[in-house]
């Protein structure tokens, strides 16, 4: 153990001087675009921004799928000419229960439905139960619904990108968490209400037309029509047909602009091809009719059509302000949500508290890396110097180590930089006091050096196994900022041993073989 | 200083007889946890937002804060009961707000506080918004706790792979008993009980465990080199020898965690002083405690199954 071959003595070196290299990026920007350059990078809670935990309602998700398979079943049981039904969709049991005239089709009704449940990768998403009595249940499996909602988070995660990206946020992470969660972080947003705005609605557009023969005033709407409220006017009601004309999906561009008559605020829209067929289609039929401009079951606006519009261009007016019709297109060009978002966690912190957190965790790094260097010199002398070097290079692997992981420095992970530092030294003790007792048994310096350092390397496997399984838990299962505590601590725990049993060693076995002393100073 | 030692901490060649206070400590240790639990239930623990739900935010008023103001225009707006406190220099204003029954109604709290400060106070800068939903918080709960779990769990197997089976129930024993007590810690001191806290428990396991096994492995060193020492000196031998360390490493690890409790700011002196109250009981139960569990666990088990070392390293080193 107390032999360095040339070599070995260049690895350790070596290995230090790689670690010192691999924090350069952290405090010079890089000077070529092809090099490496990973840094740290500071959590939200230091450099200030905002973090949102966002959950997709699956409920939602599972109605829709639920709502548009009824129609298609309706139409297949019309194709296959069964002509007496009943058809309700149950979203509380995932399934669609269809009640049939005639007994006696259940099967024929079956094979009609059937083909209805395929998904894209080809397999069958419906379980069919006989119920008897004419009633036939097609539930939703439960791979089914899973690959439902993978693709309605999956579809999601883009559409809230888009968002954000138009919105002008630098460097927004979006991640997928779970089976129905997006965790959104946005660095430097001090104030996220804006974003929260964005994406607190789900921004699907629809053109209907609207049945001006209903009475508004009525208890329940005609067949195939819904009484929807006016955006500007929430007590105003207007009774728009359920069928669709054109989507939203339909449009390729939307701005926000200024009527050049009215000096009103508009937003300006272009579909596209299908868009602009249907349209024209529509308003070629429907002149001096109105239609409506639908926002998630609000009506924005209900214009008369004058003439054809066959452009394939239009005008949305709705009272708007600049603010309104910018985020209105903003939202129109991002696209719809599949379901409606949920915040459950906010966590958004000033620039100004986190540059302060930065500050107190930088003052009680530096004073307490002092008091333990200060300690370990007093009661260890020289070896508690070597030590002490050992301990710095330590802080230096480190920040390597997470500069090469581009690990997240958080505030609780700088409380893991401090503990490591007060951890790190434990081996050092343990080597230290093993030889000095190894030397009052009466061993020769060299031989109570290779001793101690022998004894002791067990002890500090098992000691340091410990605290590193710990750690390892909370990263497992821990959430935000305090991982970064438990990132901290794992890679320290590791960095340590390597700098406390080969570096302090290295500097021992140099400073012996160069002065040969009768006896250690220990 | 830079050569020598200037000090050692305890004097070489130490006989305290550490086991004659076995029962002292065992009992004094039995106390504290067990009024520790009662603390966990009564008044309990104060649960951080993490964990409870709620939101939490800070305010920097322009002026000194008005907090009876600030307190009235929230309970105006209809919150129930907002929690308006001083929070470091007297315009910082730290508000909480209890779990909403909805994550929608969370979020509309933030909004309605925000509103409701800018009218008490015009021109407040709001520092910190931590809003979390109960569902979120639940699971956050969850974690926490598995976590911990875990860790004994593993910390056990680990040890129980590494020594006999008796020193891993001394030890998990021990840190059970240690962790009841930073419990009672955290009910008596009313620091919130959160994430970051689970994360010095957790630390506190690690260390005290490591302590442990420092202890053990000189014991089961020992119960090899000296066959026929009773135990109980044998022990009272192994805790002395590793005096200077196991109380080295507290100081050192002490000293790394002070400047936090004093300097580190609302979010770490709270983790930091549970820290350190952890490290205090960590190194007196791994001599009070985790020590006389082995003793009574057995001399005659613990001997037939530690093997004799090869002779070299039989050392003619009398126990002192």
């Amino acid at each position: 153990m107390m032999y360095f071959s040339r070599l070995k003595t260049a690895l350790v070196i070596g290995a230090c001087l790689l670690g010192a290299l691999l924090c350069v990026p952290n405090i010079a920007s890089a000077p070529a675009a092809w090099l490496p350059w990973r840094t740290i990078h500071l959590g939200l809670d230091l450099r200030g921004g905002s973090y949102l935990l966002l959950e997709v309602d699956m409920s939602t998700v599972i109605k829709e799928r639920l709502d548009s398979l009824a129609d298609a079943t309706r139409q297949a049981l019309r194709t296959a000419k069964i002509d007496r039904y009943v058809v309700t969709p149950q979203a509380d049991q995932n399934r669609l229960l269809v009640r049939l005239g005639d007994a006696s089709q259940v099967s024929a009704a079956r094979t009609a439905i059937s083909p209805l449940g395929v998904n894209a990768s080809g397999t069958n998403d419906l379980d069919f139960t006989d119920l008897g009595d004419g009633q036939l249940a097609a539930t939703l499996s439960p791979v089914g619904l899973k690959t439902r909602a993978t693709a309605a988070v999956e579809q999601s995660i883009e559409i809230v990108r888009r968002r954000i990206d138009e919105t002008g946020v630098v460097d927004p992470l979006i991640s997928r968490q779970g089976d129905s969660r997006i965790i959104v972080q946005l660095p430097g947003v001090e104030d996220p209400n804006r974003i929260k705005q964005l994406l607190g609605q789900t921004a699907r557009m629809t053109f209907r037309l609207t049945d001006e023969n209903a009475n508004v005033g009525s208890p329940v709407p005609p067949p195939g029509v819904d009484f929807l409220p006016m955006e500007n006017s929430p007590g105003q009601k207007i009774a728009v047909r359920r069928r669709v004309e054109v989507d939203g999906a339909n449009l390729t561009d939307a701005r926000a602009g200024q009527n050049s008559q009215t000096g009103e605020w508009v937003v300006n829209f272009t579909f596209d091809s299908i868009g602009t067929r249907r349209f024209a289609d529509i308003s070629t039929k429907n002149v001096n009719h109105p239609f409506a401009i639908v926002l998630d079951d609000k009506v924005i606006s209900a214009p008369v059509i004058r003439e054809p519009i066959t452009g394939g261009r239009g005008q949305i007016s709705g009272r708007f302000d600049a603010r309104s019709a910018t985020d209105l297109s903003l939202l129109l060009r991002a696209g719809a949500l599949p379901a409606p978002l949920t915040v459950v966690e906010q966590r958004s912190v000033g620039p100004e508290l986190g540059a302060d957190s930065i500050r107190a965790g930088a003052i009680a790094l530096t004073a307490g890396l002092l008091l333990v260097m200060a300690y370990m010199g007093v009661f260890y002398g020289l070896f508690g110097w070597f030590a002490n070097i050992a301990l710095i290079v330590n802080l230096v692997m480190m920040l390597a180590v997470l500069s090469l992981f581009e690990a997240t420095l958080t505030l609780p992970g700088m409380a893991g930089i401090l503990l490591t530092l007060g951890m790190a030294v434990d081996a050092n003790i343990l080597i230290n006091e093993r030889i000095r007792e190894e030397a009052h048994n009466g061993r020769t310096p060299l031989n109570a050096m290779e001793t101690g350092f022998r004894k002791a390397f067990a002890t500090i496997i098992d000691s340091n196994m410990t605290a590193f399984l710990a750690h390892v838990m909370l990263f497992f299962f821990g959430a935000g900022p305090v991982r970064g505590f438990a990132v901290t601590i794992t890679v320290g725990i590791v960095t340590s041993l390597f700098t406390a049993t080969m570096v302090a060693r290295l500097m021992m076995v140099r400073w012996y073989t160069s002065h040969r002393p009768a006896v250690l100073p220990v | 200083m830079f050569f020598r030692p200037t000090f050692r901490l305890v004097p070489d060649g130490t006989g305290f007889h550490f086991m004659r206070g076995r029962y002292a400590g065992l009992i004094v240790s039995a106390i504290l946890s067990i009024s520790s639990v009662v603390l966990f239930f009564y008044p309990g623990l104060n649960l951080g937002i993490d964990f409870k739900g709620g939101i939490v935010m800070e305010i920097h008023t322009p002026a000194p804060a008005d907090f009876n103001g600030i307190r009235a225009a929230l309970t105006a707006a209809g919150l129930h009961e907002p929690g308006v406190q001083r929070f470091g220099a007297p315009d910082q204003v730290a508000i909480r707000i209890e779990a909403q029954k909805t994550e929608a109604a969370t979020q509309t709290a933030v909004a309605t506080v925000t509103a409701a400060v800018e009218k008490a106070q015009p021109g407040s800068r709001i520092e910190r918004t931590d809003a979390v939903g109960a569902s979120v918080s639940s699971e956050l709960f969850i974690d926490g706790m598995m976590a911990l779990g875990l860790s004994l769990l593993m910390i056990l197997v680990y040890i129980w792979f590494r020594f006999e089976w008796q020193f891993a129930v001394g030890a998990v024993v021990t840190l059970i008993l240690d962790v009841t007590k930073a419990i009672g810690f955290l009910a008596l001191t009313r620091f919130d009980f959160d994430l970051v806290m689970v994360g010095a428990i957790l630390t506190i396991i690690g260390y005290s465990t490591n302590d442990k096994v420092v202890v053990y492995d000189r014991m089961r060193e020992n119960l090899r080199k000296y066959k026929s020492m009773p135990l109980r000196e044998l022990i009272d031998l192994s805790i002395n020898e590793t005096l200077n360390r196991t109380l080295g490493t507290s100081m050192t690890l002490f000293l790394a965690a002070l400047p936090l409790a004093l300097w580190g700011g609302s979010a770490l002196s709270g983790f930091a002083w549970v820290m350190m109250f952890g490290i205090v009981v960590g190194t007196s139960s791994s001599i009070f405690i985790a020590a006389p569990i082995l003793l009574f666990l057995g001399e005659k088990q613990l001997r037939r199954e530690a093997k004799p070392l090869p002779p070299e390293n039989a050392s003619p080193r009398k126990p002192a």
